[in-house]
C-alpha cells in the first residue's frame, strides 16, 4: 500500500483522484458482488465463501504490508477467517448471512477502530506516558501542561468562557432572529444573510473579522476602531489586547454559529401548532408573553440540542486562534495549545496527549448526554 | 385523457396554480401575523451580520495603495476598483502558489466526500435492516465517537501512518512511508474519511431506517436479497440524505484547517492552510488576504446557494435527532 500511494503521489494531482476513485470503485463492486453472491446455496457457493474467507483477511494484511519477520500474520489472519467462515455455517440467518454482514460492516468497522477507537486509547496512554513512550511518567505532563511556562490555566479557563459564552449567545440571537423573521416579509431572503456564514470556515470568518478589528496607527481601515474614532476615542489593537482579544474572537465563533442554531430553531417554532399561538392571542397574550409561554417551551428540546451541538463547537476551536494570534497575548486555548506543543521541537508527545485528554474531559459530559438519548430512542423503538 | 377533457390545462399548469393559491394563502396569514417591528429588527441584525464580510469583499476590488490608506467605505464617494488583487494573489508564491492550493483542496475534497459515504452506506445499511447480535450497542458506540474531537485522534493515527505499529519487536504495519513525500493526499484522505464516517453512518441510518417496510417486506418476499435492496431500492430512495450529507462533508473537508495542518505531507497544503500562514507572514498585505479569502469562499458558496434545501435538511436531520 505505501508504494502504490509513492507511485501515486507522482502522478499529476487531478488525475490522483481519477485513479484513487478509479481503485475504490473497484473495491466496493467486489464488495457489493460478494454481499450479492454470500447467502446463495449449493456446493459452489460455499466453496467460494471459504475461499473468501480464509483469503481475504490474508490479503488485507499482505496490502497494508508486513515486514519479513512479521509474515506469520498472513497465515493468521487466514486462520481467523477460516474461524468466522465455520461460525457462519451455523449462523442462525442461515448459511452466509454472517459473511454478508461482514462484508456490509467491516469496512466502515475497521476504518473507525483505526482512526477513532485506536487512537483515542492510545491518546489517553500517551498521557501518562513521557515523550518517547517509553515509560510511566504519572501526572508529569499534565503538571508541565499547567506548569506557567505553558499557560495551562489560562488555556482552560479560556477554553471554558469560550464553552460557556459562545452556544448562549449564538442561541440566544439565532432564537431571537428566528422569532423575528418568523413574523417579518422577505423571510427567506433575510434567513440567507445570517445563515451564509455557516458555510464559510473559520480560517476565512477570521481574516474577515481580522479585517474588521484591524489596528493601524493614523488612519483606521478597521470598521470597530473607525466607530471608536468617530465618537472621539482613541483607536485600540484590539487583538494585541489581554482578554479583550479573547472576547472579540468568541464573536468570530457565533458569528458562524447563529446561521446554525437560526435554522434549526426556525424549524421548530413552525412546527408549534397554529392553534396554541392563536389560542394564546385570543386570551390577550401580548408579544412578549407568547414567545415565553408559547414559543419557548414549544421549541425547549431544540433549543438543548443547539445549544450541545455549538458547544462541541467550540470545544474544538482552533482555526480561529491559529488564523488571528496564534495564542498570543492570553488568547490560547486548550486545542490549540495541544498542536503547539505537538509541532514543538522536540514534540512534546506527553504535553499534547494530556491536552488532548482535558479536552476529551471537557466534552465527556455532552457525549453521555449524547449516547444517553440515543440509546433511549433506540430502546423506545 | 379524461384529465384534459375535464380541464384543458396541462397536470403541470395546475400544480403551478395551486401552488401560487398556497403561497399567496400563506402570504395573507403572514402578512396578518408580521410586524413592522420585528421587520426593523431582523433587517438590523442581517445587516450587522453582512457588514464585515462586505467590507472585506469590497477591499478586495481596491487598490492595494488605497487599502490602507483609507477606509474600504469611502469607495462609494471614490471608487477605484480593479480585480488585480485576484490575479496576483492566485500567482503569490509562499510555500507554493494560492492557484495550486486551490488545486489541492479540490483534489482533497472529492475523494474525502465520496469514499466515506460509499462505506458509511452499506453500514448504515446493516444497522437499518439486518438483526445481528450487539447491534445497539455498536451503534451507540459508532454514534458516540461522532463527538470525540479529532485532536484526540490525531497524533497516534499520524504515528501509524509515519511509523505503523509495533506489537513487541514484530513490524506488524511498516507505515505508509509518506513524511515529506511532496504531491501525497493519502494521509489527508485517509483521515478524512475516517472522521466523517460516525455523522455519515449516523445520518444515513437515520434516513434508511425511516423507509417504509412494506417497501422491504415486499422485496424480500419477491425474492431480493440483501444485495439487491440495497443497490435496487435503498441507494435511489436514499438520494436525498446522500446529497444532504455530501455537501455537509464537502463544506467540513474544504473548511477543515486542522486535518490539513496534521496530515499534510510535504508542501502540498489546501487553500485554508496556505491563507492561515499569509495571515501569519503577510498579516498586514490585505489585497492579498482580502482575494485569496474570497477565493477559498467561493466554492462553498456555490454549494451552499446551489443546495441550500438539501444542506437545510441534513442539518435538521443531523442536530434534531440527537
Amino acid at each position: 500500500m505505501s508504494s502504490f500511494f509513492q507511485w501515486l503521489a507522482t502522478l499529476p494531482s487531478l488525475l490522483q483522484v481519477v485513479v484513487i476513485l478509479a481503485v475504490f470503485a473497484v473495491v466496493v463492486a467486489l464488495i457489493l458482488f460478494f454481499i450479492e453472491l454470500a447467502p446463495r446455496r449449493g456446493r459452489g457457493y460455499t466453496i467460494m465463501r471459504l475461499v473468501v474467507a480464509i483469503a481475504v483477511p490474508a490479503i488485507i494484511v499482505l496490502v497494508l504490508g508486513v515486514y519479513n519477520d512479521a509474515v506469520w500474520l498472513v497465515p493468521l489472519a487466514a486462520v481467523l477467517g477460516a474461524g468466522l467462515f465455520l461460525l457462519d455455517r451455523r449462523a442462525r440467518g442461515g448459511e452466509g448471512s454472517i459473511l454478508q454482514l461482514t462484508a456490509f460492516m467491516l469496512p466502515a468497522v475497521l476504518l473507525l477502530a483505526i482512526g477513532l477507537l485506536y487512537p483515542t486509547i492510545k491518546t489517553i496512554i500517551d498521557a501518562f506516558l513521557s515523550n518517547d513512550g517509553s515509560k510511566f511518567v504519572g501526572l508529569a505532563n499534565f503538571a508541565y501542561v499547567f506548569s506557567p511556562s505553558n499557560q495551562g490555566v489560562l488555556a482552560l479557563i479560556n477554553q471554558i468562557v469560550w464553552v460557556i459564552i459562545t452556544p448562549i449567545l449564538a442561541t440566544a440571537i439565532g432564537l431571537l432572529y428566528a422569532v423575528f423573521v418568523d413574523r417579518s416579509r422577505g423571510e427567506k431572503v433575510l434567513k440567507v444573510f445570517v445563515f451564509m456564514p455557516v458555510a464559510i470556515s473559520l480560517v476565512g470568518a477570521s481574516i474577515i473579522f481580522k479585517f474588521f478589528f484591524d489596528y493601524q496607527q493614523g488612519v483606521q481601515i478597521g470598521v470597530l476602531n473607525q466607530i471608536v474614532v468617530l465618537f472621539g476615542g482613541a483607536p485600540v489593537s484590539w487583538l494585541q489586547t489581554p482578554y479583550v482579544n479573547t472576547a472579540l474572537l468568541i464573536i468570530v465563533l457565533i458569528w458562524t454559529q447563529t446561521g446554525f442554531a437560526m435554522v434549526l430553531l426556525s424549524a421548530a417554532i413552525k412546527g408549534i401548532p397554529d392553534e396554541q399561538v392563536e389560542a394564546s392571542e385570543l386570551d390577550g397574550a401580548n408579544a412578549f408573553q407568547r414567545f415565553r409561554n408559547v414559543t419557548i417551551p414549544g421549541i425547549r428540546p431544540t433549543i438543548i440540542v443547539v445549544w450541545v451541538t455549538i458547544a462541541i463547537v467550540s470545544l474544538k476551536v482552533y482555526d480561529v486562534i491559529a488564523a488571528t494570534t496564534t495564542g498570543q497575548n492570553d488568547s490560547t486555548v486548550i486545542s490549540y495549545q495541544m498542536v503547539r506543543l505537538f509541532q514543538n521541537l522536540p514534540p512534546q508527545n506527553g504535553g499534547s496527549s494530556a491536552e488532548a485528554v482535558i479536552l476529551f474531559i471537557l466534552i465527556l459530559p455532552f457525549l453521555i448526554y449524547n449516547a444517553n438519548n440515543i440509546r433511549k430512542q433506540r430502546l423506545g423503538l | 385523457m379524461i384529465a384534459t377533457d375535464i380541464d384543458p390545462r396541462s397536470a403541470r399548469q395546475v400544480e403551478k396554480a395551486t401552488r401560487r393559491a398556497e403561497t399567496a394563502a400563506f402570504n395573507d396569514s403572514k402578512k396578518r401575523l408580521s410586524s413592522k417591528g420585528a421587520t426593523i429588527a431582523a433587517v438590523i441584525i442581517a445587516v450587522i451580520w453582512t457588514i464585515p464580510t462586505f467590507g472585506l469583499l469590497v477591499t478586495s476590488f481596491r487598490q492595494p495603495a488605497d487599502i490602507t490608506t483609507s477606509g474600504w467605505w469611502t469607495v462609494f464617494t471614490n471608487p477605484n476598483l480593479t480585480i488585480s488583487n485576484y490575479v496576483n494573489t492566485l500567482n503569490f508564491n509562499d510555500t507554493e502558489t494560492v492557484a495550486q492550493s486551490f488545486l489541492n483542496s479540490i483534489v482533497i475534497v472529492i475523494p474525502a466526500t465520496i469514499i466515506p459515504i460509499a462505506l458509511a452506506l452499506l453500514a448504515a445499511y446493516a444497522f437499518a435492516w439486518i438483526e445481528f447480535r450487539g447491534k445497539n450497542l455498536l451503534f451507540v458506540l459508532v454514534f458516540s465517537l461522532q463527538v470525540v474531537p479529532i485532536q484526540v485522534a490525531l497524533v497516534p493515527l499520524l504515528n501509524l501512518f509515519s511509523t505503523g505499529v509495533t506489537i513487541g519487536h514484530w513490524a506488524v504495519f511498516p507505515g505508509l512511508n509518506l513524511n515529506g513525500v511532496d504531491g501525497s493526499f493519502a494521509r489527508i484522505w485517509i483521515a478524512h474519511t475516517m472522521f466523517a464516517l460516525p455523522l455519515a453512518i449516523f445520518l444515513l441510518h437515520n434516513f434508511i431506517a425511516a423507509l417504509p417496510v412494506d417497501i422491504m417486506e415486499a422485496a424480500k418476499i419477491d425474492g431480493a436479497s440483501h444485495g439487491q435492496i440495497f443497490f435496487r431500492i435503498v441507494l435511489p430512495l436514499a438520494r436525498p440524505a446522500i446529497a444532504s450529507f455530501a455537501i455537509l462533508q464537502f463544506l467540513w473537508v474544504w473548511n477543515d484547517l486542522l486535518v490539513a495542518t496534521i496530515f499534510s505531507s510535504g508542501n502540498n497544503f489546501p487553500i485554508t492552510k496556505l491563507l492561515t500562514d499569509l495571515s501569519g507572514t503577510y498579516g498586514q498585505q490585505w489585497y492579498l488576504l482580502s482575494a485569496g479569502t474570497f477565493l477559498a469562499i467561493i466554492p462553498p458558496l456555490i454549494v451552499f446557494f446551489a443546495l441550500q434545501r438539501y444542506f437545510v435538511r441534513g442539518l435538521l436531520a443531523g442536530a434534531t435527532k440527537g
